[in-house]
């Protein structure tokens, strides 16, 4: 408390940045050349930026890497996916499932299960379903990756935290094989808030055993649409 | 307002290396499960650094991307505060960890007594729990292995598994102790179920969230957390205020970086190909999350540390943790023999800077130099030539008379004198052959030196003096061949 005996907040940002500037200064000399986007530019990108995998490898891939970190994974064509909703519902036993936006309403069956699309629900409405179906903007196969996108109406990131069931649809086409192809896909995306999920949560922090589900849905099931 | 405890680099004290080693190294426990995880975490990365052919590439571009950050870091932080401003978030500028934490209090003072908090480490550098607690508010560490860290009121010792010097058992006692759980079993499924049940009120029902964060990207003024359990997201997204500390080091250019560090971080980290949830978000999302976002952007010494040419390498780091797994140092000690919250060769060489030299000096020779931390860094800090520079600076940091007398700078003179004549070198070792005869042990070796001397072999046994020096040898040799020599000569006549 002695070397600032207030706080003026101006002048912490102003000291940060003049530190910043005559540390930089004493580096790289009073003027730098390059603009900070044309030193950006030359930052060598000579890592696989883009996959070498058919469709089918990387459904394939997607599959192995989804499992590996135990999430339960299911094909189906596309016009079948209500049928495989169904299906896995009844095998996990669920009958209340909250629907995000970007969900085709063609995908959910019409066979009692009941769904409901978020309403401002509260988080006690949210975690007293028992699970949630979504969508995916786009997977990622080399990791296992699922990107979701969220919206504030009707796909906030609430809906896909607190039930203990998460139920992905990923349509074949959102499918890219490397994390750089997609960082470009979520490019457009870049200013919504973006979740990315590999595996359902879990945790090592006790003995380095793996451990599925600690907070987040504990069961994370994919549906991929071939 | 109250003067609030803080934890400065500065003003801390704590024993050197060696002494704070030593009790550490007599815990078998610890030692069992702290090779334990390094083990297990070090086999996990090499294995799914394997799978990628451009691992080095990537290194590579990770490398230059942490560089050119650092290079237009005013630029960068300028940019990220406006477009985070626009974007309904509110930035802080802090240049200590008083500062950092006096923000944080003040923010979360309308908070009902208590904070949740997320792992960070940047906040356990600043001692931000300490100052919440000064003023009434609890901070509760919703990470699993943080929270068995606050439960046991116990110091994290590894950047990525802070608990790792724990076992289940002692996790167990811990959790049936304190959440009242007497009949908790000691499967690690049952313990993170516990967690699970203890933590999700809260979630729920604290109005206030505290974060680090992992990347702040300069161009949306986005924010990046990087997570395993879901615990972050939880608070991430419920409460109604959210405040992150961040390092002015974590920024990022763009949002399409991300394509470089999501993929070094978490192969390094936990060895996976991705952590299970990476969340990002840009300020305030009306309907979605916290109504309120603040950021409080920590100097805390880093531009310190910018400018040393030769050790702002330093602040490329991205918490990653695997220079501890990797290195042979830290897998016999553990971290708190670092008394630091950045331990391994990271901390060895972030520590003494952020404490400008001023503590932590014994920090830097707590390696052996062996260069496993460079090869297995994500981007490429070139650790054991940092470590040498920080000793030297260690040294010229003495004050000249201080330099003059300390006692390696005297022997190392006097060694200077002996070694450059012949004839002192010859004496010399005549001498030391009677001199060191009471400390030779019925074993054959020197096991213990007297006085300042007896630093070099607290860890070591040394050889004696032997009886006969190389020259001396030489010298036997050659006299006796001249003497047959001249006797063969002698015949041949």
């Amino acid at each position: 408390m002695n070397d600032i005996p207030m706080h003026d907040p101006s002048s912490a940002r102003s000291e940060i940045l003049a530190r910043i500037r005559s540390a930089n200064r004493g580096i790289f000399g009073a003027d730098r050349e390059p603009t900070p986007e044309e030193s950006w530019r030359t930052i060598p990108r000579t890592y696989r930026r883009s996959g070498s995998l058919a469709d089918s490898g990387r459904v394939q891939l997607l599959t192995e890497r989804l499992i590996d970190y135990g999430a339960g994974v299911y094909q189906c064509q596309s016009v079948d996916v209500a049928a495989k909703v169904a299906d896995i519902l009844r095998s996990r036993r669920k009958q209340k499932l909250l629907v995000s936006s970007d969900v085709d309403p063609n995908w959910l069956p019409q066979d009692g299960t009941k769904f409901v699309y978020d309403n401002a629900f509260s988080y006690s409405d949210i975690e007293a379903c028992d699970g949630v179906l979504t969508g995916c903007t786009v997977a990622i196969a080399t990791t296992g990756t699922l990107a979701l996108c969220h919206t504030s109406n009707g796909s906030r990131r609430a809906l896909t935290l607190l039930p203990d069931y998460h139920l992905c649809i990923v349509g074949a086409s959102t499918i890219v094989e490397t994390v750089p192809e997609g960082f470009s896909a979520l490019e457009a995306h870049r200013l919504q808030p973006i979740t990315l999920i590999s595996g359902p949560s879990a945790t090592a922090d006790i003995e380095m055993t793996r451990i599925q589900g600690v907070h987040g849905p504990r069961v994370l099931d994919c549906v991929i649409a071939v | 307002m109250p003067t609030l405890p803080t934890h400065d680099f500065k003003d801390s004290r704590s024993p050197d290396f060696p002494t704070a080693a030593l009790p550490l190294l007599q815990d078998t426990q610890l030692r069992n499960n702290v090779r334990h995880a390094t083990g297990v975490i070090q086999g996990k990365r090499a294995r799914v650094v394997g799978e990628m052919p451009d691992w080095q590439a990537l290194r590579e571009a990770g490398q230059r991307m942490r560089a050119h950050s650092l290079e237009y870091l005013d630029f960068y932080l300028e940019q990220f505060e406006e477009r985070c401003t626009a974007a309904g978030g509110h930035v802080h500028w802090a240049r200590d960890a008083a500062e950092a934490n006096r923000i944080v209090v003040q923010l979360a003072q309308n908070s009902t007594g208590r904070v949740i908090k997320i792992k960070s480490m940047t906040t356990e550098e600043t001692g931000l729990n300490r100052a919440l607690e000064a003023v009434g508010i609890s901070p509760v560490e919703t990470d699993l292995a943080e929270l068995i860290v606050q439960l046991g009121h116990d110091k994290p010792s590894h950047i990525v598994v802070p608990a790792l010097h724990k076992n289940r058992q002692q996790v167990r006692e811990l959790f049936s102790r304190t959440m009242n759980l007497p009949d908790l079993g000691e499967r690690p499924e049952d313990l993170a179920e516990a967690a699970r049940v203890h933590l999700r009120r809260q979630f729920l029902s604290t109005p206030v969230a505290i974060s680090g964060a992992n990347f702040l990207i300069a161009e949306t003024g986005g924010v990046c957390i990087v997570e395993s359990e879901g615990n972050g997201r939880m608070c991430l997204t419920l409460p109604r205020t959210l405040i992150s500390v961040a390092g002015i080091d974590k920024i990022i250019p763009r949002f399409q970086d991300l394509e470089v560090m999501l993929q070094v971080l978490p192969r390094s980290a936990t060895g996976e190909r991705m952590n299970p949830y990476n969340s990002v978000w840009t300020g305030v999302h009306p309907g979605d999350g916290p109504e309120e976002f603040h950021i409080v952007l920590l100097d805390n010494r880093r531009t310190e540390v910018l400018r040393d040419p030769e050790a702002r390498e330093t602040l490329h780091c991205i918490r990653c943790g695997a220079c501890q797994n990797a290195c042979p140092v830290y897998r016999q000690t553990g971290g708190h023999a670092y008394g630091s919250v950045y331990a391994g060769p990271i901390g060895a060489i972030l520590t003494p800077q952020l404490a400008m030299m001023e503590r932590g000096q014994s920090l830097p020779y707590a390696s052996s130099l062996c260069g496993a931390c460079y090869e297995v860094c994500p981007v490429k800090i070139n650790i054991p030539e940092i470590l040498i520079h920080l000793r030297g600076r260690v040294v010229t940091g003495r004050s000249k008379t201080l330099r003059a007398l300390h006692p390696e700078a005297i022997i190392m003179r006097v060694m200077q004198w002996i070694f450059s004549s012949s004839l002192r070198f010859s004496v010399a070792q005549r001498v030391g052959r009677i001199a060191q005869r009471p400390w030779i042990r019925r074993s054959g070796w020197i096991e213990k030196l007297p006085s300042v001397l007896a630093g070099w072999t607290r860890t070591r046994d040394l050889r004696p003096l032997p009886q006969q020096s190389f020259r001396e040898w030489f010298h036997a040799r050659h006299r006796e061949s001249t003497s047959t020599s001249s006797r063969s000569e002698a015949r041949h006549e």
